[in-house]
């Protein structure tokens, strides 16, 4: 019994998210009068396990063995896998991180459990846990029913509010990994990290640019191939980054100006991008085209600056600017500096 | 080398989506191939020719998914498969990955599972990394590109929540793949001429010799968004500097910033 929270762990420390899965975990484990045991692996799991008292755990389990400290599907999933069989938890929950959304299926794939992605929100009927999710590119939304002993839920981030620090110790139990076959072992040969990025998917504040990002005034130097990248790329890091900046924010895009090669891949915001649940959005150049409102139709106030007042993201937002965003933007980041004494 | 995709039809992503009076989804639009799936089709395609292998396209689910396997071979897969079983609730994806594991199995000496990463009507991003665990496979997800494909092993580079990882894994594996990581081909008109006449076999369990689990998951409605309740304020202003104050003013007031 209990409900498990997943705790996620980089170089040493607890995923700031993860306070959500335990704050979940505690909500439900009060519905289902029961406690909740944190579930930590990796580099430093007693100390994040400590930590984890402290946000309202009553048990924890750790293992801080050597073949944890990187996360790898397959040693994280055995280990799971086999602590759900030995401890029938009635739910796991973890924050759907690439890495949560992954752990928590193949543990449910293993003990034939049931699984729920993105969920939005978690109630229980009956004794069985009811949870609601987005489908349909976020269209429409469902509710669905476990019907297992135990059910694994990655949450979307920041559906749920983070559990709160307080004084509170958890009972903390060491485990042993458990080994996985040579076949499943990978060998991870380089990794770089990102430096100081912010996670558009944990994001409070994002800005996105979209195909608009190209009308810069601005002249590319002599030799530039491409005059709309070079000045769509300039607007980025001159004028998005600063106000980014400014706010603490993570930096999006709409298809059109990833597919324009204005900025990479992994910032494209929508149906076929990220899913982005901030409490402020900000499009700049953005039509609002309902691909891209299925990524950002959920942030608490949108705001659009768009130099055509028809554009449909006006429709969304709750605030509208009706300017050129070269114009626009760079007057806004002084007027937040200013008034946030940065 | 044998290389197998999944694949599924959705709405298209214009369409409207809602649910109607009887509880039922309704969309304004017609079916495309899952748009993730372009990818893992492409790299399939392009995958099995450079090794001299053939690729296998399979749906999981009713007769609507046989647009997108069509749509799949028109593109160049060698041979498409659906998977059905009537009164079985493959929306749940431990039912799903069960049968699609059993289908893997069933066409045979495959190394590679490539997929998209993930489907946008259903939204769960869940169906392969299970399908990987009842192959018994090992999962990279996020592939941006495979660096070295041999009979026996594969390194690719792939997205994490905290960085670019390279890595390299024994075959067999199930990899799922990023935008990013080609130009997915349109399909001929000889292909699409092809493809519209090829009869697609549909195995059931008993094909697959396989015994469903008891559903996991039950689906008890579907709802429309709740309304957002709000009205759109444009911010007027003699000038920019004007704008930018008031605006700010108000994102204090929501207390976003
Ligand atoms: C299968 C499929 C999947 C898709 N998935 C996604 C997705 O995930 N995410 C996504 O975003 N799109 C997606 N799209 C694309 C989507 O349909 C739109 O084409 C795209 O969102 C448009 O991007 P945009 O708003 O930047 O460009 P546009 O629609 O061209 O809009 C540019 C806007 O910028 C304004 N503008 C121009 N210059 C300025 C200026 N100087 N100052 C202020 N405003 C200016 C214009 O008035 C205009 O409104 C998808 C499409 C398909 C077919
Ligand atoms: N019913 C289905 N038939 C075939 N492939 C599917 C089906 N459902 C999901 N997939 C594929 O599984 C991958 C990930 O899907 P998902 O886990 O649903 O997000 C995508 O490549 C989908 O096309």
């Amino acid at each position: 019994m209990s409900v498990f929270a997943w705790i996620e762990t980089t170089h040493g420390s607890a995923t700031p998210s993860s306070w959500e899965a335990l704050g979940a975990a505690k909500t439900l484990a009060g519905q289902l009068g029961t406690d909740v045991t944190a579930v930590v692996f990796g580099t430093n799991a007693h100390a994040i396990a400590t930590e984890a008292g402290e946000y309202g755990a009553t048990n924890a389990i750790v293992c801080e063995d050597a073949s944890l400290a990187i996360f790898q599907l397959e040693p994280y999933a055995a280990l799971l896998s086999k602590l759900v069989g030995d401890n029938n938890p009635q739910a796991v929950i973890a924050v759907a991180s690439i890495n949560g959304r992954e752990l928590m299926a193949a543990s449910a794939a293993d003990t034939n459990s049931a699984m729920i992605n993105e969920v939005l929100e978690i109630e229980v009927d009956g004794g069985a846990v009811v949870a609601t999710k987005p489908a349909y590119a976020g269209k429409v939304r469902s509710k669905i029913k476990a019907t297992t002993a135990t059910v694994f839920l990655a949450l979307r981030g920041r559906a749920f509010p983070a559990a709160e620090k307080g004084t509170g110790s958890a009972n903390i139990t060491a485990v042993d990994a458990v080994p996985v076959a040579d076949n499943l072992t990978v060998t991870i040969e380089a990794v770089e990290a990102e430096a100081n990025v912010i996670n558009l998917t944990d994001a409070a504040v994002v800005i996105s640019g979209g195909r608009g990002m190209a009308n810069n005034p601005a002249s590319p130097p002599g030799g530039v191939d491409d005059a709309t990248i070079w000045k769509a790329q300039d607007g980025f890091a001159n004028v998005i980054q600063p106000l980014a900046d400014v706010l603490g924010a993570a930096v999006g895009a709409s298809r059109a100006a990833v597919d324009a090669g204005f900025i990479g891949y992994e910032a494209q915001v929508g149906q076929t991008g990220k899913v982005v649940n901030p409490d402020l959005y900000i499009a700049a150049g953005i039509s609002g085209a309902i691909q891209h409102q299925a990524g950002m139709r959920g942030s608490k106030v949108i705001v659009a600056v768009n130099k055509d007042a028809d554009a449909p993201i006006f429709k969304l937002a709750k605030y509208g600017v009706v300017e050129d965003l070269y114009d626009f933007l760079p007057t806004l980041t002084a007027e937040l500096k200013k008034r946030l004494g940065k | 080398m044998r290389i197998v995709s999944f694949t599924r039809s959705t709405p298209d992503t214009a369409a409207n989506v809602e649910v109607d009076g009887s509880g039922k989804v309704v969309w304004d639009g017609a079916n495309i191939v899952n748009p993730w799936d372009e990818y893992a089709l492409e790299e399939a395609i392009a995958r099995a020719k450079e090794t001299g292998g053939q690729a296998t396209v399979i749906a999981v689910g009713e007769e609507a998914h046989e647009e997108a396997l069509k749509h799949s071979l028109a593109m160049g897969m060698n041979e498409a498969v659906r998977v059905y079983e009537d009164g079985v609730n493959s929306s749940d994806s431990l039912t799903w990955a069960t049968l699609a594991a059993a289908a893997v199995e069933k066409v045979g000496e495959v190394k590679l599972v490539i997929c998209g990463k993930e489907s946008i009507d259903v939204q769960t991003d869940q169906h392969i990394y299970q399908t990987a665990r009842k192959l018994g496979w090992i999962m990279l997800s996020n592939v941006s590109k495979i660096l070295d494909l041999s009979d026996s092993s594969i390194k690719v580079e792939r997205t994490t929540d905290t960085g670019v990882q390279q890595v390299t894994a024994q075959l067999p594996a199930v990899i799922t793949v990023l935008k990013g990581i080609n130009e997915p081909r349109y399909p001929s008109f000889i292909g699409i001429r092809k493809a519209s006449k090829a009869a697609i076999p549909v195995w059931r369990s008993s094909d697959l010799g396989v015994t469903l689990p008891q559903s996991a998951t039950e689906v008890m409605a579907f709802e429309n968004l709740p309304a957002r309740d709000m009205t759109t304020e444009i911010i007027e202003g003699g000038s920019i500097e004007e704008k930018a104050t008031k605006l700010v003013d108000r994102l204090l007031e929501e207390k976003v910033l």
